[in-house]
C-alpha cells in the first residue's frame, strides 16, 4: 500500500509536468458525464417517473456507478492500458522487479484527469440525497460508501480481465469496453427497468446490480424481506476481483512461457 | 555461480503472408511455424567473471537473458543461479540481479532522475543506510551529480545510460545483466560506460553478463566470450585463444621507396599495390611474419612497415560466416 502511494506520487508530479493538458482534460471530464445527465434530467422533467422511480432515486444510482467509475479509471488506469505496456516490452521490467505484477501494473499509470468526472458525480450524488427522504442511520451510510468501493473493484475485475487478453492478442481489446462503459451506461438507472435476461446478467455475470440497484432498494426503504441481505450486496460484487486475480495471474504465467 | 545445462526454448510464430487474400485468410486462420530460440544451451559462469555474449541479431542472445533474469520459463534444461531457479522464486530471486535493457528506459520518464531512485528504493525495500552509501558511489563513479535533478526526458542518451546502469545497481545485485548497454552511445559515453562496469566487477565483485554487437565492448571488458548463433552455442572460451583460432590472419603494410617493378612474395596475398605502398595479406599459420619481411627488404628499400593482427569484428564477421549463422 505504501509502495502504492509512491508510484502514485511520482505519476502525480509527472502529470503536474503538462499542467494546462491536465486542466483542460479535467474540464473536458468534467463536461462528458454532464451532458448524459443532462439527457437524464430532460427525461424525467418530460416523463415524470420510469416504473416508480423517480428523478432523484435515478440520480443518486446514477451518482454512484459514475463516481466507482471515475475512481476505477484513475486508480486502474494500469490494467486499462495494458497493452501499452505488453507493446514496449515494459512489462519484462515488470517481472524483473521484486513485487507482485498486480501492485506494479496498477502503479504503472494514473489517470488524474478523471477529477472532473469525480467531481460532477460527487455533486450530482449531494443534489440527490438533499432531496431523497431518506432516514439515515451508519448501515445506510456505510452500504453507500460500500456501494462506491465494491463498483471500484468491479470495474477493476474487468480491466484486469482485459489487460489478461492482451497477453494473447497483443493488442488492446475494444470488447471490453462493451462491459465497462456498456455496463456504466447500463448500471445508471435502476436494473428492474430492463428486460429481464439483462438485470440477470449485470447481477450474476458482472455484478453491477449488486453495487446500486438491490442496495439502493435498502436506502430508500423499497426492500421487501430480509434487509440485511440486500445491504451485504455490495460486499458480495465485490468478490467479483478474485476469479479476475486468479485469471490475470493464469496470464502471467502464459507471458512468461511463450514471451509473445 | 551461473549454470545453465540443456537451456531450451522455442517460439510458436505466426507465418507471414503476403498479398491481399493472404492477408484477409490469416485474420481468421493462421499458420503458426515453430522457431526454435535456443537449442540445449549450457554454460557456467564463476563469481566475479565478465562474460561477453555475442551472437549476430536474432540468434538467441535476448532470449538467454530473459530466462536467466527470470522473466521467460524455458521449455527444457536447468538453470541455477546464486542457488535459485530464476522463474521460480522469481521475486525472491530478482533482488540478486540488476538487469539494463538498452533499448528501453526503466526510469519515469517526466521526473528528475532521484525521484526514479527513491522509488527504487521503495520497490527494492533498501534499508536507507545502504541506500545513501551506494548511491553516493554512484553519483560519485558515475558522475551523476550535474544531472540527477534534471528529468530523465531532457538527459542526452549517453547520461541516460549511465542514470539506467546506476538505477540497476542501487539494490547492491549480485549479478548484473546488460542488454546492449552501448546502444547509440557516442564514443565518450561508451568509454565511460565500459570504465565503470569493470570498476564495479573489481571493486564490488559484481559478476557481468553483456551482449552487445561492439566488439570493442567486449574486447576492452571480457576476457572470456560466449558466441551463440541459430539458438546453439558456438564457442565458449577466451577471447585471445578465438583470436589464435580464427584469428590467424595479419595485415602487412609497406611504405618503400620508388618501384614499378611488381613482385611477388610466396605465401602472402597482395591486397593493394602501387609504386610507392603495398598491402599484403599473410596466414600466419603457413608463413612466418619475419620472412616475408626479409624477402620484401630484399626486392625494395623499405621506408616502413606496419603489421596489424586482424580486428575482432573481422574474425567475428569470419566466425559468422563459418558457421553460416
Amino acid at each position: 500500500m505504501n509502495l502504492y502511494l509512491k508510484y502514485l506520487l511520482i505519476l502525480f508530479k509527472s502529470q503536474m509536468q503538462y499542467r494546462t493538458s491536465f486542466w483542460l482534460l479535467s474540464i473536458g471530464q468534467f463536461f462528458i458525464p454532464f451532458s448524459v445527465f443532462a439527457g437524464l434530467y430532460f427525461l424525467f422533467e418530460r416523463f415524470g417517473q420510469i416504473k416508480g422511480w423517480d428523478f432523484f432515486e435515478v440520480a443518486l444510482c446514477f451518482a454512484v456507478i459514475h463516481m466507482a467509475f471515475s475512481l476505477s479509471e484513475c486508480f486502474a488506469r494500469g490494467f486499462d492500458t495494458f497493452s501499452s505496456l505488453i507493446v514496449k516490452g515494459d512489462f519484462d521490467r515488470v517481472l524483473v522487479r521484486p513485487r507482485s505484477t498486480f501492485l506494479q501494473v496498477l502503479g504503472s499509470k494514473f489517470e488524474f484527469t478523471r477529477i472532473g468526472r469525480l467531481l460532477q458525480s460527487a455533486i450530482v450524488l449531494i443534489w440527490a440525497l438533499n432531496n431523497l427522504p431518506i432516514e439515515w442511520s451508519f448501515m445506510k451510510a456505510a452500504t453507500l460508501f460500500f456501494m462506491i468501493t465494491s463498483g471500484v473493484l468491479i470495474f477493476t475485475g474487468i480491466y484486469m480481465l482485459a489487460a489478461t487478453m492482451c497477453f494473447w492478442t497483443v493488442q488492446g481489446l475494444e470488447v471490453a469496453n462493451i462491459f465497462t462503459d456498456g455496463g456504466r451506461e447500463m448500471a445508471q438507472y435502476p436494473l428492474n427497468i430492463y428486460q429481464k435476461w439483462v438485470a440477470r446478467f449485470f447481477t450474476y455475470i458482472i455484478p453491477f446490480g449488486t453495487v446500486n440497484y438491490l442496495p439502493l432498494l435498502f436506502i430508500l426503504g423499497k426492500t421487501t424481506g430480509n434487509q440485511l441481505l440486500y445491504m451485504l450486496t455490495p460486499i458480495a460484487g465485490s468478490l467479483f476481483i478474485l476469479p479476475c486475480f486468479l485469471v490475470w495471474q493464469f496470464g502471467v504465467r502464459h507471458y512468461r512461457s511463450t514471451g509473445s | 555461480m551461473i549454470k545453465l545445462e540443456g537451456i531450451s526454448k522455442s517460439f510458436k510464430v505466426p507465418k507471414r503472408s503476403n498479398g491481399l487474400l493472404q492477408a484477409t485468410k490469416s485474420l481468421f486462420y493462421r499458420e503458426h511455424t515453430i522457431v526454435e530460440a535456443l537449442n540445449e544451451i549450457s554454460f557456467a559462469i564463476n563469481p566475479g567473471e565478465i562474460v561477453g555474449y555475442i551472437g549476430p541479431n536474432g540468434a538467441g542472445k535476448s532470449t538467454t537473458i530473459k530466462i536467466m533474469s527470470g522473466i521467460l520459463v524455458p521449455d527444457g534444461g536447468t538453470c541455477s543461479i546464486m542457488g535459485f531457479t530464476p522463474w521460480k522464486d522469481r521475486v525472491e530471486y530478482v533482488k540478486n540481479i540488476g538487469v539494463v535493457f538498452g533499448q528501453r528506459s526503466q526510469l519515469w520518464w517526466d521526473v528528475p532522475v532521484i525521484d526514479s531512485f527513491e522509488l527504487l528504493k521503495d520497490i527494492y525495500k533498501i534499508p536507507p543506510q545502504d541506500y545513501k552509501t551506494t548511491l553516493d558511489l554512484l553519483i560519485e563513479t558515475l558522475e551523476l551529480k550535474d544531472i540527477i535533478n534534471a528529468p530523465v526526458r531532457q538527459l542526452s542518451l549517453g547520461q541516460r545510460m549511465r542514470c539506467e546502469i546506476a538505477a540497476s545497481l542501487l539494490h547492491n545485485p549480485n549479478i548484473l545483466f546488460l542488454d546492449e548497454p552501448t546502444i547509440g552511445l557516442d564514443a565518450v559515453s561508451k568509454i565511460a560506460v565500459r570504465q565503470f562496469i569493470k570498476t564495479i566487477n573489481q571493486e564490488k565483485g559484481v559478476t557481468v553478463v553483456l551482449t552487445t554487437h561492439d566488439m570493442n565492448d567486449i574486447e576492452a571488458l571480457a576476457n572470456r566470450v560466449i558466441l551463440i548463433g541459430k539458438g546453439s552455442l558456438l564457442y565458449d572460451g577466451k577471447i585471445e585463444e578465438l583470436r589464435k583460432r580464427f584469428g590467424t590472419h595479419k595485415t602487412i603494410t609497406a611504405d618503400y621507396r620508388k618501384n614499378t617493378n611488381s613482385f611477388d612474395i610466396p605465401g602472402t596475398t597482395i591486397i593493394h599495390w602501387s609504386p610507392e605502398h603495398t598491402v599484403l595479406s599473410i596466414d600466419t599459420e603457413q608463413t612466418l611474419t619475419s620472412d616475408v619481411i626479409t624477402q620484401l627488404s630484399k626486392k625494395v628499400d623499405l621506408v616502413d612497415v606496419t603489421i596489424e593482427s586482424q580486428p575482432i569484428e573481422d574474425i567475428i564477421v569470419q566466425l559468422y560466416k563459418e558457421f553460416q549463422i
